[in-house]
């Protein structure tokens, strides 16, 4: 604690005072990470073991989205399972056979835990197990999913840590950088890119864009962190001997440089070198992101909790676009990840933690801020109220990171207050 | 258990929500874990509701399971109604709370709030979301009107002087086009001179709710919802009940005359209107190429069966296939489709109306969100006709289906995902044109990319227009890393990002257009 206190002025840091909060909390579970997961690892299945509601929320959230058969679906427990007149493990066995013979080309299957799965004990990892044995050709796997134990993006995180034992043994000591955290394609290609010219490698990605291509992992194994919502995965992997290089995350141009230069350092990279490599596309996210400086420079913003990206997003849009903080709300603050993103807001950030969404819109309300950035279920009341709202989700399920993104992330935020003030109707 | 890709229908307590959310001042509770608030978006997003749902969720966590989760729900209510006000509250759990029984209904009524409060037990492994709203429904009607009901064997209250009087009940939140049903039909019950008493539960209050014995009869507009709360209704306060759908121009005749036998009037005054439109638009010469269409429908049962109807008798289709999602309704949906000759369907699994629909080779289907999925992947026309829907199946426009309005929105919105008629002949001519072909899809609806040449099946390797025009010496070339880049870019804003990408090139004198260059294009025009 002393030691804390001496490193870090106290007067100055808004971590001093997290507000702390229970009630309501208008977030989605962790089943919903499957939205994105099933398109990242493309010859994965997901397979949700729970009720109704789980299928009904997965289609609310997803519906909208998606066009192609999904690789997900949900086995719904039904009465008959609940009362012991079916078995529900060879229930579960039965539909999993099912998928799997629609399904031939799934090599990885994710047995998903919901609530009701979690509260009638029904064990997955040895169904897991099991089933492993029956579908050799499969690797058979689980996390839970569910809403008592995951706020939205940590469904990422226990999905991702189910992968850690998986991965094979790295066969030399030499260094080698993991990026972990699902990206878009786009950007991954960005980053390889980048690192190559940087001369960093061997790299690899957790997770990989399908089974055969498990990253190795071992005590050379350096890896930074992509998402902000990894905790267990990351324990997960030092549990196997790799090493966090502690960064910023990759969001608008100084952050992605900063990500990028904590992977440079790490790996000996020659400081004019890293500098040739990078000036050109941080130039670029430089000259994006001016395009929409006037439109966000001491606007104020307020964060609601949904994807524990908000502080990373929040430091961006504030050292590099001026953006004034109101709250900075997040379901989960993992300070150890965050450690140089926290240091950068300024001491007037109010930081929140967990939710109670009736408190929390008070006091939003009370603020009046120019941009809101909260959940589906709040946006259009707020702006029915006359506050101009951001949908989180949609950071969540756009590329952000990285230079060239940068510009697109602005515009995320642009977009709402560029429409009301376009707008001439009412 | 049951594998489920997609869902006809939500569990019961989302069903319960879309009673509480289209009413005024009623307040859920529902004893619930983190992540059903997802509910929530379907009224906020897909209805484009301005309130957020009245629902008060416990949120209960893993860490709450050994401690007191029975606590966390006294609070939770008791800080709603401090918040809120309601003038009444229904109280339950959905899945995960069911197995936890905490009993919310017992754990509300020790704490003597003062307002009713209405207990639900809504089964979440057995019953779905039609059946939570219609038990919701009904448990709100039996508790708040119930108390003004005549003792068994005691004649009828007196009735109220002044003109007939009826209920509206079955619309809620969430439903296919219950906003513009009510209005249609209150307009056409005015033309026989009934008023409406209460519309239920949309746009109802708790205190309306207790005033349902003041009407003269009940107009069931959506059984799935509103058929348990009418039958106890008559048999309360004898108040009879209607029992046809006036979806289509035939059975808003036969609920005309439904309604006029009830009352004892003429029905003659409500049995046409100036502004339908369906009867000669079917028989106008334009119309005949819809002469035996192929059509597949599937819905919930009454819609489903309301649309088989219109597709035969007014819209001169051949009916394929009928189905629907809702066993409690399975019967009606047996009779009608002994009538037309097909085979029902009665199902809730996703997967098999799939192969249903595929082996029917319809031309039109006419379904739910669902199969607008199943009828695009197929490459057929599709129109919603029931829900589920999503947010574009809420119009901002005036669209009943109901009433003679109802009739004239059902011919426009069946019609309009079809081929026309000429172009389905030209079609026939000419199969071979890349551009025109039946693959392109109707011409009169965007979103149709012509089909790519045979031997050009990369779009990126057909020239689009840009390129077609007379290259001119100097204009940049891309390379193959280039090429690869943009391909990564959706396709819908690739062509912009092409075309931005070019005049960056030339403009800075770029012979070679480079991942770089895409990149300083992008950064250059923003979007």
């Amino acid at each position: 604690m002393t030691a804390e206190l001496a490193s870090t002025p106290a007067e100055s840091d808004c971590t001093t005072d997290i507000l702390r909060e229970r009630g309501q909390r208008e977030v989605f579970c962790g089943l919903t990470g499957i939205v994105w997961l099933h398109r990242k690892i493309q010859d994965a299945f997901f397979l949700i073991v729970g009720s109704r509601t789980c299928a009904h929320l997965m289609q609310s959230a997803a519906g909208v989205m998606i066009f192609a058969e999904p690789r997900f679906a949900t086995a719904v427990i039904e009465d008959r399972d609940l009362a012991g007149m079916a078995d529900a493990n060879e229930e579960l066995d039965r539909v999993a056979g099912q998928v799997l013979a629609r399904r031939p080309d799934i090599k990885t299957l994710f047995l998903v835990g919901s609530c009701p799965s979690e509260v009638i004990k029904l064990d997955l990892s040895r169904a897991a197990e099991r089933l492993g044995k029956t579908h050799p050709h499969v690797r058979v796997l689980n996390y839970s999913g569910s809403g008592i134990e995951t706020t939205f993006t940590e469904g990422e995180d226990f999905c991702l840590e189910a992968i850690v034992p998986e991965l094979p043994e790295s066969s030399t000591d030499n260094r080698s950088l993991m990026v972990v955290g699902a990206l878009a394609d786009v950007v991954e290609d960005q980053f390889v890119r980048l690192f190559d010219a940087l001369g960093i490698g061997p790299v690899h990605f957790l997770p990989a864009r399908n089974s055969e291509d498990l990253p190795p992992v071992g005590p050379g194994t350096r890896y930074l962190l992509a998402q902000p919502f990894l905790g267990k995965t990351a324990a997960a992997l030092e549990g196997r001997g790799a090493t966090r290089i502690s960064a910023p995350f990759p969001f608008g141009a100084e952050g992605t440089e900063s990500w990028l230069r904590a992977a440079a350092d790490t790996f000996g990279v020659d400081a004019d070198h890293f500098e040739s490599v990078i000036a050109a596309p941080r130039a670029r996210a430089k000259k994006a992101l001016e395009h929409y400086r006037d439109a966000l420079s001491g606007k104020r913003i307020f964060f609601f909790p949904d994807s524990q990206l908000e502080i990373p997003l929040a430091r961006m849009l504030h050292t590099e676009l001026g953006m004034e903080l109101l709250e900075v709300g997040s379901p989960y603050i993992h300070r150890s990840h965050l450690d140089c993103e926290l240091p950068q807001l300024p001491a007037s950030t109010q930081l929140s933690e967990g939710q109670h969404v009736d408190t929390q819109l008070d006091r939003c309300r009370a603020a009046r801020p120019d941009l809101t950035v909260c959940g589906l279920g709040l946006a259009n009341p707020l702006e029915a109220e006359g506050l101009s709202t951001k949908w989180a989700i949609e950071l969540v399920f756009t590329p952000i990171h990285g230079f060239e993104q940068a510009g697109d992330l602005a515009e995320l935020f642009a977009r709402p207050l560029r429409r009301r003030d376009v707008l001439r109707v009412s | 258990m049951k594998l489920t890709v997609w869902t006809y229908e939500g569990p019961p307590h989302v069903g319960a929500m879309r009673i509480a959310t289209g009413m005024k001042d009623l307040h859920y509770v529902l004893h619930a874990p983190q992540g059903d608030t997802y509910a929530d978006l379907l009224f906020t997003m897909i209805e484009r509701r301005n309130h957020r749902p009245p629902v008060t969720y416990t949120t209960f966590q893993a860490r709450d399971l050994g401690a007191d989760t029975a606590e966390l729900f006294k609070d939770a209510a008791a800080d709603a109604y401090q918040r809120f006000k309601p003038a009444a509250m229904i109280v339950g759990a959905s899945c995960t709370a069911e197995l936890i029984q905490d009993d919310p209904g017992g754990l509300a009524a020790r704490l003597g709030l003062p307002c009713p409060v209405l207990p639900l037990e809504l089964p979440s492994y057995s019953k779905k979301e039609n059946w939570g709203a219609s038990e919701t429904f009904y448990r709100l009607v039996r508790g708040l009107a119930g108390p003004h009901a005549p003792s068994p064997g005691e004649p009828r209250l007196e009735r109220r002087e002044g003109p007939p009087r009826a209920n509206l009940l079955g619309p809620t939140a969430m439903g296919f086009r219950h906003r513009d049903d009510i209005k249609e039909i209150t307009k056409l019950l005015g033309k026989l001179g009934v008023e409406v008493n209460v519309c239920a539960p949309m746009n109802a209050s708790v205190i309306d709710i207790t005033k349902l014995g003041d009407a003269d009869f009940n107009v069931v507009l959506y059984p799935e919802i509103a058929d348990t709360a009418a039958r106890w209704l008559e048999k309360a306060f004898g108040q009879p009940r209607t029992t046809t759908i006036p979806i289509g121009v035939g059975a808003t005749r036969d609920f005309v005359r439904e309604v006029a036998e009830i009352i004892g009037v003429d029905p003659e005054p409500a049995l046409n209107d100036e502004d339908l439109r369906l009867p000669w638009w079917s028989r106008s010469v334009d119309s005949n190429y819809l002469t035996g269409k192929r059509v597949f429908v599937f819905g919930d049962a009454t819609h489903a069966i309301a649309a088989a109807r219109v597709a035969v008798e007014e819209m001169g289709f051949e009916l394929v296939g009928l189905g629907a999602y809702n066993r409690e309704f399975a019967r009606d949906v047996r009779e009608a489709a002994a009538k037309y000759g097909v085979e029902p369907l009665i199902t809730d699994d996703y997967l098999e109306v799939e192969a249903a629909i595929e082996a029917a080779r319809p031309e039109l289907v006419l379904g739910t969100q669902m199969e607008r999925h199943i009828a695009k992947r197929l490459g057929v026309a599709c129109t919603v006709i029931s829900a589920p829907v999503h947010v574009e199946d809420f119009p901002a426009r005036y669209a009943p289906v109901m009433g003679y309005e109802g009739a004239n929105v059902l011919f426009d919105t069946w019609v309009h995902p079809l081929v026309m008629g000429l172009e389905e002949h030209l079609l026939g001519m000419f199969r071979e044109d890349f551009e025109f072909s039946d693959e392109a899809g109707p011409s009169h609806l965007g979103g149709h990319a012509p089909a790519p040449r045979p031997a050009a099946a990369d779009p990126l390797e057909t020239p689009d227009p840009v390129q077609a025009e007379p290259a001119s010496p100097d204009e940049p070339v891309w390379n193959d890393d280039a090429l690869k880049e943009l391909k990564k870019i959706p396709f819908f804003v690739r062509g912009k990002a092409r075309r931005n990408t070019e005049s960056y090139a030339a403009e800075h004198g770029a012979a070679t257009i480079t991942v770089e260059t895409l990149y300083d294009a992008k950064a250059h025009f923003g979007r």
